[in-house]
């Protein structure tokens, strides 16, 4: 498993469009289960709007993580769009 | 020969078919059903339209409006396919054996609600789009059509009446004409008929039936007639009248790109009332010198929930940028009376129109106010807005408005986002004792604008939507009119103009008047730009009287 823990930062957290974005880059990575956790709950990339009702804000500290063949890519993936657009 | 005679709103001669607007039904009755399976695949069926459906709207919104308002539609499209969504449809489907209507709204309630309990408003926000999905499936799997017309032609649309909210979510380009059993001269299908520049009848009465959906029919919005297999002489007649209005149409191009000038040179800007950027188009089309009514209300009608401060700013810069550099006079929210919006959450009024409506509710509810003033501020860096309060009655009220403004500028300024200083403020003029008291109102902004509709109702004490006061309600009665001459002399004293926004400005019989009263701007639906403009500049404003101030 490869994951990273990242700080949102932009003021509307991680709101329809984005989380729209990471469920659809979620989606071609079949065999490898790609998580979001924010404090004790955990939800998968894919799950739109499980992934939203997160409610993930500005500040709040989120872990990515991905488990499986791909789990590499798909953190890499992840972490860029993390980082170029939250 | 079925000759039906109702009142004409908006001129023209057309030919189609009637089709009869079917309200969508919004309840759901939960029925028992043996063969779950065929339920599962309508559920897929009609999950295939509605992403197709969705992937057309994100693909037109990305042409028009660029990426971003096109990821909405395609987070929409994922909707339909959410894993936890379809899950749940899918179990209540096993569980209840029912149809997949009801297991549809049920998801659709579950997960509505689930957003709707979340702290963050934002996300409470995002329960109208789970609505908006839910809705969607549900329109598919009853067969009801997208854009409510299900016809690959354009049609004459009929129905009893037509509530705003109703004809704002309409496919535009698939209506012909309107003929409605109800509604009035100034019911806001005549008004979008007029902006449309297509014909409308009203008051059509129960002569309009509902047996004659599908045949094919002849409007004459100038005599306010339908006909339905007309004898040689009418159809003779229909084709006269059609050439004309064909022989007109060229004519009026000819004025394209001519000043809008007397033959004395005395100048009026003409300018266009709107009611969505989807009307600019029709703006640029004929040619229309600026915007002098932009009704902000399709923002508020048109949706579940407060639009956000995002969606308008879209919206005003989409006008801002397309009128490029010529003035765009936004009026801000104008709900209530005759417009009601569920989610304002008003009290049921007695008597509306003298109700909490307009900049009221606007002073009332600062919060509201302020989305919309900041929206227009930071729109206003991208061409020349102008914002304008309707309903004004008093001095103190156009200080708090601006107030508002000066507080709005404040914190943009502190935010570092840019925004025009200077942007000119304006008002209505539309109730008596704006015009009693127009002298300190005009050394309070920079322009005027008389909305003649509610001018009219206020003076004469005629409620405008009421179908049977027809004589009583005269918008030429010289008290108007002599009301008109009050607001622009005390504008010109001040050394501000004044316009008229109300349907009044269209109507050439009363040119010489507004110009021997020294009006300055006329706004008018977009296809009255060059008819006014052809008599315009055949017009003397020194030899103009105003003789129509005499009863």
């Amino acid at each position: 498993m490869q994951q990273f823990t990242y700080t949102v930062n932009d003021p509307l957290g991680i709101h329809a469009r984005p989380a729209g974005i990471i469920a659809k880059m979620a989606k071609p990575y079949a065999d490898t289960t790609i998580t979001i956790t924010k404090g004790d709950k955990t939800v998968k990339a894919s799950q739109l709007m499980k992934l939203m009702s997160l409610a993930v804000k500005n500040g709040d500290e989120v872990v990515v993580a991905a488990e499986g063949p791909a789990e590499a890519e798909a953190i890499a993936a992840m972490k860029k769009f993390f980082e170029e657009n939250l | 020969m079925i000759l039906m005679q109702g009142k004409g709103v908006s001129k023209g001669v057309v030919k189609g078919k009637l089709y009869f607007y079917e309200r969508p039904s919004t309840t759901i009755e939960r029925t028992e059903v043996t063969d779950i399976e065929a339920e599962k695949a309508r559920l897929a069926e009609a999950q295939e339209k509605s992403i197709a459906q969705l992937e057309v709207l994100a693909e037109k919104c990305r042409e028009e409006a660029g990426d971003e308002s096109a990821i909405l539609f395609e987070t929409h499209a994922m909707f339909v396919e959410d894993e936890d969504y379809v899950e749940c449809i899918m179990d209540t489907l096993d569980e209840e054996q029912c149809n997949v209507e009801y297991a549809v709204s049920v998801a659709g309630d579950q997960f509505a609600a689930m957003f709707a309990a979340m702290e963050d408003a934002y996300m409470q926000a995002r329960a109208a789009d789970i609505k908006d999905v839910t809705r969607r499936l549900l329109n598919n799997l009853m067969g009801i059509p997208e854009g409510g017309i299900d016809s690959d032609e354009p049609v004459i649309l009929a129905a009893d009446d037509l509530a705003p909210s109703e004809t704002i979510q309409m496919d535009k380009s698939k209506i012909l004409a309107f003929a409605t059993q109800g509604g009035s001269g100034n019911s806001h299908t005549a008004i979008l008929a007029r902006t449309m520049g297509i014909p409308a009848i009203c008051g059509l009465g129960d002569s309009l039936k509902k047996e004659y959906n599908g045949r094919l029919a002849y409007v004459d919005g100038t005599d306010g007639t339908v006909i339905l297999d007309p004898d040689e002489l009418i159809l003779n007649a229909l084709r006269t009248k059609f050439e004309e209005q064909e022989a007109r149409k060229e004519l009026l191009k000819s004025m394209k790109g001519k000043e809008d000038v007397t033959l004395d040179g005395k100048k009026v800007n003409v300018y266009c009332n709107i009611g969505s950027p989807d009307d600019l188009d029709a703006v640029i089309a004929n040619d229309g010198q600026g915007i002098g009514l932009f009704r902000s209300e399709f923002l508020y009608l048109a949706a579940n929930d407060y639009p956000s401060e995002e969606e308008q700013f879209k919206a005003y810069k989409a006008a801002a940028v397309a009128m490029n550099g010529k003035r765009v006079i936004i009026r801000t929210l104008d709900i209530g009376a005759d417009k009601q919006v569920d989610y304002f959450n008003l009290h049921k009024e007695e008597n509306p129109a003298m109700g909490l409506r307009a900049v009221r509710i606007c002073l009332n509810r600062p919060e509201i106010f302020r989305t919309q003033l900041r929206a227009l501020y930071r729109a206003s860096a991208f061409g020349k807005i102008a914002i304008m309060f309707p309903m004004i009655t008093s001095v103190w009220e156009v200080k708090e408005c601006k107030r508002a403004c000066q507080s709005v500028m404040q914190e943009l300024t502190k935010e570092g986002i840019p925004y025009n200083p200077d942007t000119e403020i304006g008002i209505m003029i539309e109730t008596p004792s704006s015009v009693f008291i127009a002298d300190e109102l005009a050394k309070l902004v920079d322009f005027f604008s008389v909305g003649t509709n509610d001018l009219t109702q206020y003076t004469l004490a005629c409620d405008r939507q009421c179908n049977d006061l027809g004589k009583f309600y005269d918008p030429h009665h010289p008290a108007v009119l002599r009301a008109l001459k009050m607001a622009a002399d005390a504008a010109h004293a001040a050394g501000i103009w004044i316009g008229i926004c109300g349907e009044l400005g269209a109507d050439l019989d009363l040119l010489p008047t507004f110009l021997a009263i020294g009006i300055d701007e006329l706004s008018v639906s977009p296809s009255a730009v060059l008819p006014l403009r052809a008599e315009l500049r055949k017009s003397i404003a020194q030899t103009c009287t105003l003789d129509l101030l005499k009863s």
